[in-house]
């Protein structure tokens, strides 16, 4: 809403000399958001002045038809010769009155304004547009002053056009609609500078006459609680709209069209009700207003053909037949409280005009302003709320403005045919506000306040059944308010509304700073503490940490070489994701963490150690929609588990991706490459930060898209797969474009069990004895295996295995490695006998002979 | 052994002469002097106290003498090798202490060297600010709550007095997951976990919720579909706005350093009334000390209270969210809201190694 301080003073009396900056602190203070400040006074500086257009010589042979006029600008030019001025507008004839800057000035932009030569003739000066002046978009053409404005060559033309004000521009909270007006403006501050307000809705207005205006039918009295109309006939269709309401509508964001369509949409902006005007001439027969029939089609101003739904209101012209909609449902003319139909609309030889003036539905205009994507200034004020009270009022002012500046005979007949319920009565306990804010409002103070902004404060004799008893701020208690809020107020409907009025008329900065006392506290969840613990973990092995936006392409299921049936192809849709190309959420990190990868590849960096923690989704196939819920009451537990097993599954995961080296080049040694050893050493890194004991922790080979097949390892725990690691899919690698030998680590944190309680070690003062053993498997024996053999056969003495070598080589036959372990034996009560050691090493080797087919080395 | 019947050698027994052994500890002293190593001073010893060196000559020819003239002689030879011994004493010690200097010396390196052998990894700063903020609040005795990303409408809007046809819910800029009617949104706001908090827990409740919001906004410098919010909800008996404003300047200081100051603009959000939007001022702001907007508050609404099985006659509330990228912009001045986003390593490197 942009609005200029000139019209606010015509109903409020805010002091003479009040600073701007004062100004935009009170709407602020009343919590109307202050977008921009334009202090139009300073916008343009040097000589701005009306000239009179005396010749227009029009130049020929350029690319575009161009004028070298003269123009009177009175003595301001110093010498009284008519200004010499190049212009490439054509809107204009000798005699016009126009507005002129002269050499020297500078238009908004910083635009300088100077003398030179052009198309061939000496240009002094320039002849503006609205919109070189920022007065609005119009660049159609130059700003002709209409007949009305006495100005003559010369004078100074920022009043004239209104370069003497400063425009507000305002954004209004949804709750309160009649900030959209000047009327609800000029009261918000005749509030904040305690000044009297002149509501231009306090018109006397003539109530609905027996005889309708035009015959009119309301079907759906829910959708439309009021509608009236009243005629003017004779109307002059050449009367232009005077300048002054041209300019504030400018100002206000909204084109001229035509003086009856101008005057509705500054009813509008004045008091707040939007109008439309029709041509009652080219409606055939009475209006009937009504939910449309689906698949109706109504071809808006805007000349979009729309197709309409059940829900929306229509006004229709039941002169005109409607197959579809039934006898007497007429065709719709008008999208009702959202935009006008063309067929009815106000033309240039329009002589009859139909006020209307409504109150519709406010959830209706919302779903039907959504629903045809049309968010009209109408539409905007109905769904934030409109006076109910204001029709009559409307239409009287906009019936005066009408015969005052077209002519025509107003009817005499008033329509109003008005099923607006009355306000149901507030019970405020007086010392609501009290114990809300923490600051003492007395009784009479709560009442002045609410009567301030408009509400009917009764005392109540109930005492109030709730009672919150000691808790508070105590007194008070026991003394009920019945308050009516104002017709113009439809957002105070709670006592907790009215709690607002008190704290912000008295002053948001009144309320003191006390800090509660939380109840005691349980600090993290172990799930937040382990979260933490696999971040620190990873951020101090190297990795950095990123957070990828979770949108992701189709096509990233084959491209990652996901099979037919993955659990993870199938995923959550966007209805509406910002790129048709990203519709997806996620069900892997690895998708989009790759693609940081990538960037930060494009950025020069080639050694990267990269990790993200966040939820992947994966979708509840076939569990339909959610039951509905209320809001009256809490659903039931029932109802609540129903609604949220629709919800898509979250889980947590954690994953790396590495590429160059992991540990640098450097003065001291050659770099060595990040490898598919060292992802897995991730992920066992992860779960040992996440507290998962080793002994629970199983790595086995696997094969798991977008692995390499032979390089990549599945991390179980507990027998539960948590996750993958190793080197991915030379095939992936290509189709991402990735670096070759690119190694990637995902798990799921929510997989891993809660950490147990760890039982302490027995840890031994006594000597251990080492032994090395080289034991000769199967290649296809995986390490991990001859580990555990050793492990269960050494028994109690057995402290560590460590696998210091691996080797294959001729010797030992095709097929076949040794990989050699350093035993580590201790007792907790003596010192071992060698013969002790070397019968547990002898058990440990057995049971790998028994259960791998191993052989000694050496033996 | 015995020389008694060997014939009479002058030139043996002249080793015993008095000058000739003070020529043997000369030589002995002097050699040991030229010696600058340990290694090169061992090598001296067998040709100066050695079997064959002359003062071990001497002592053999002590026996030939005449008995009247062996004790002065075997005086004279011991005093010699004494000597002898007490000079290669002597160096030892200073070319050992020497060479410890030498080697230290040798030693040396050039520390300046850069070691960085270990990468150095980070947090993301969002992760690090979040935990911060859940680490005060925990301080304060609130627990940290979680909730989905993907959520209910439901508990999105409707739970938070934010019906279906209100504008409010079309200012949201909503990412809805198909299909049509599926009920399901990507949270607009953390308030969500207001919801789920409410429905699952009995009041008192002081929880704080730092998470992951979604909104339809195109990506510039001041924009990001994905953004971050920190929210805090009290729900408790006689809770009131004079709580909220001390918990958000207490909040404040924490952040933004003792200097900080808060102020309100009456606001309205459907789940709160009365709401306000919050304000923060503190010295360090890159532009210069200033006010910046910080986020909204407000006194839960009853409405949300009910909704949720919560009785407002009996609790009272508030809540309060703020933007955490706004506030690690506004803290550490950084411009362009892409940059928490793009995951280029340098930017979490510089801000995302302290806690």
């Amino acid at each position: 809403m942009r609005v200029s301080v000139s019209w606010l003073r015509e109903y409020v009396d805010l002091p003479a000399d009040l600073p701007t900056g004062d100004l935009e602190q009170a709407l602020i203070d009343l919590g109307i958001e202050v977008e921009s400040v334009v202090d139009l006074r300073a916008s343009v500086t040097g000589q701005l002045v009306v000239g009179e257009v005396r010749e227009i010589e029009e130049l020929t042979g350029f690319k575009k038809p161009i004028r070298f006029c003269r123009v009177d600008v009175g003595d301001a030019n110093g010498t009284g010769e008519p200004q010499e001025i190049v212009c490439g507008a054509r809107n204009f004839a000798p005699g016009d009155r126009v507005v002129v800057i002269l050499p020297g000035g500078v238009l908004p932009g910083g635009f300088a304004i100077g003398a030179r030569k052009t198309y061939g003739h000496n240009s002094a000066g320039m002849i503006c547009s609205a919109k070189e002046l920022g007065l609005g978009e119009d660049h159609s053409g130059i700003i002709v002053l209409p007949p009305d404005v006495a100005a003559k060559p010369g004078d100074d033309a920022r009043p004239v056009v209104g370069l003497d004000d400063v425009v507000f521009e305002l954004e209004i909270t949804p709750d309160r609609g009649y900030g959209l007006s000047l009327r609800g403006l000029a009261r918000e501050l005749s509030h904040a500078f305690d000044v009297p307000l002149r509501d231009p809705a306090l018109v006397p207005a003539p109530t609905g006459t027996e005889a309708p205006a035009y015959p009119v039918e309301v079907r759906d009295p829910i959708g439309c609680d009021r509608f009236a109309a009243r005629m003017v006939r004779g109307v002059d269709p050449t009367a232009p709209t005077p300048s002054w309401m041209q300019q504030r509508l400018v100002t206000a964001g909204i084109r001229s069209i035509s003086l009856p369509v101008d005057i509705t949409n500054y009813v509008m902006l004045e008091l707040g009700q939007p109008m439309h005007a029709f041509d009652a001439d080219r409606i055939a027969g009475p209006l009937v207003v009504r939910r449309a029939e689906p698949g109706e089609k109504l071809t808006t101003l805007d000349g979009v053909q729309r197709v309409l739904a059940g829900d929306d209101m229509v006004i229709c012209d039941a002169g005109l037949d409607n197959a579809l909609a039934g006898e007497g449902a007429g065709v719709p003319i008008s999208l009702a409280a959202v935009m006008g139909g063309e067929t009815s609309e106000v033309v240039a030889g329009t002589t009859n005009v139909l006020f209307e003036a409504a109150h519709w539905d406010p959830a209706m205009v919302g779903r039907t302003a959504r629903r045809h994507k049309l968010f009209s200034e109408a539409a905007k004020r109905w769904e934030r709320g409109v006076d109910p009270a204001l029709p009559l009022v409307a239409l009287e002012r906009a019936v005066r403005l009408l015969t005052e500046h077209g002519g025509g005979t107003p009817g005499a007949e008033i329509l109003d045919i008005d099923h607006v319920r009355p306000r149901t009565p507030i019970t405020l306990p007086a010392d609501l506000p009290t114990r809300r804010v923490g600051v003492e409002y007395p009784p009479a103070r709560v009442v002045a306040l609410l009567e301030r902004v408009g509400c009917t404060v009764a005392q109540g004799a109930d005492r109030l059944a709730e009672d919150p008893g000691a808790v508070g701020v105590a007194s008070g208690a026991g003394v009920a308010l019945s308050v009516t809020p104002p017709s113009w107020r439809p957002d105070l409907t709670d006592p907790a509304d009215l709690v607002e009025e008190v704290v912000r008329l008295d002053g948001y900065d009144r309320v003191p700073s006390v800090l509660p006392t939380a109840s005691p506290g349980r600090g993290l969840t172990p799930r937040q503490r382990r979260r933490r613990a696999v971040a620190w973990s990873l951020a101090e092995r190297g990795y950095v940490e990123v957070l990828a936006h979770p949108f992701v392409s189709p096509e990233l299921a084959d491209l990652l070489g996901l099979s037919a049936d993955d659990p993870r192809r199938p995923a959550v849709r966007l209805a509406n994701p910002l790129s048709e190309e990203e519709p997806l959420l996620r069900t892997t990190l690895l998708g989009p963490l790759l693609g940081i990868l990538k960037r930060n590849l494009g950025r020069g960096h080639r050694d990267l150690a990269l990790y993200e923690i966040g939820a992947v989704f994966h979708p509840r196939v076939g569990a339909g929609s959610p039951p509905a819920m209320g809001v009256d009451r809490r659903p039931t537990d029932e109802e609540f588990a129903a609604a949220d097993a629709v919800v898509p599954a979250q889980p947590v995961h954690v994953a790396v991706v590495l590429t160059g080296d992991l540990d640098p080049a450097g003065w001291w040694a050659p770099g060595r490459a990040a490898g598919w050893a060292d992802a897995i050493e991730a992920a066992r890194d992860v779960l040992a930060a996440a507290g998962v004991p080793d002994e629970g922790v199983e790595v086995r080979a696997a094969e798991y898209a977008p692995w390499h097949p032979g390089r990549c390892a599945e991390l179980r725990v507990d027998g539960t797969v948590v996750g993958h690691a190793g080197e991915l899919h030379p095939a992936v690698v290509a189709a991402l474009e990735l670096p070759r030998r690119t190694c990637a680590m995902e798990l799921s944190l929510d997989a891993l069990p809660s950490a147990p309680v760890t039982p302490a070690p027995t840890v031994s003062g006594f000597p251990p004895a080492l032994i090395d053993v080289a034991l000769v498997v199967d290649e296809s024996v995986p390490a991990e295996q001859v580990r555990r053999a050793l492990e269960a056969g050494a028994g109690e003495l057995l402290e560590d295995v460590r696998l210091f070598d691996v080797y294959s080589g001729e010797q030992l036959g095709a097929g076949r490695r040794s990989l050699a372990y350093k035993l580590t034996f201790r007792a907790p009560d003596r010192t071992l006998t060698v013969e002790e050691a070397v019968a547990a090493r002898d058990a440990a080797v057995a049971v790998a002979v028994e259960r791998l087919g191993a052989t000694l080395r050496g033996a | 052994m015995s020389y008694r019947n060997d014939p009479y050698d002058p030139k043996q027994v002249a080793l015993l002469d008095p000058a000739a052994l003070a020529a043997a500890v000369a030589d002995a002293t002097k050699a040991f002097t030229a010696a600058t190593d340990p290694d090169a001073l061992t090598a001296l010893r067998p040709a100066h106290l050695g079997d064959r060196s002359p003062v071990s000559l001497a002592r053999r020819e002590i026996g030939a003498l005449p008995p009247a003239a062996k004790s002065d002689a075997g005086k004279r030879v011991n005093e010699a090798r004494r000597a002898i011994e007490t000079a290669y004493a002597d160096r030892a010690e200073v070319v050992e202490r020497e060479q410890a200097e030498r080697v230290l010396v040798e030693e040396r390196v050039d520390v300046t060297l850069p070691y960085d052998r270990r990468p150095r990894g980070a947090r993301h700063p969002l992760s690090t600010l979040m935990e911060s903020i859940s680490d005060l609040f925990v301080g304060m005795g609130y627990e940290v709550a979680e909730g989905p990303e993907v959520d209910l409408e439901w508990v999105n809007f409707d739970a938070l007095n934010i019906p279906a046809d209100h504008p409010a819910r079309g200012l949201m800029d909503t990412f809805h997951i198909a299909p049509e009617g599926s009920g399901l949104v990507l949270r607009t706001h953390t308030s969500t976990v207001q919801t789920r908090t409410m429905l699952s827990r009995t009041p008192p409740i002081y929880v704080i919720v730092p998470g992951r919001v979604y909104r339809t906004d195109e990506v510039d410098a001041t924009h990001s579909p994905v953004f971050h919010q920190a929210e805090g909800l009290v729900v408790d008996k006689g809770i009131t706005m004079a709580h909220l404003r001390g918990t958000l300047d207490h909040f404040a200081r924490a952040i933004f350093g003792p200097e900080a100051k808060t102020r309100w603009r009456p606001h309205y959000f459907p789940f709160t009334e009365p709401s306000a939007e919050f304000d923060v001022w503190f010295p360090e702001h890159r532009d210069g000390p200033q006010w910046v907007e910080w986020g909204g508050c407000g006194m839960v609404n009853p409405r949300v209270l009910r909704a949720c099985g919560v009785d407002p006659e009996v609790y009272s509330g508030f809540a309060f969210g703020m933007g955490i990228d706004r506030t690690l912009m506004v803290r550490h001045g950084v411009s362009d809201i892409r940059h928490l986003f793009e995951g280029d390593v340098r930017f979490s490197r510089a801000l995302g190694t302290g806690a």
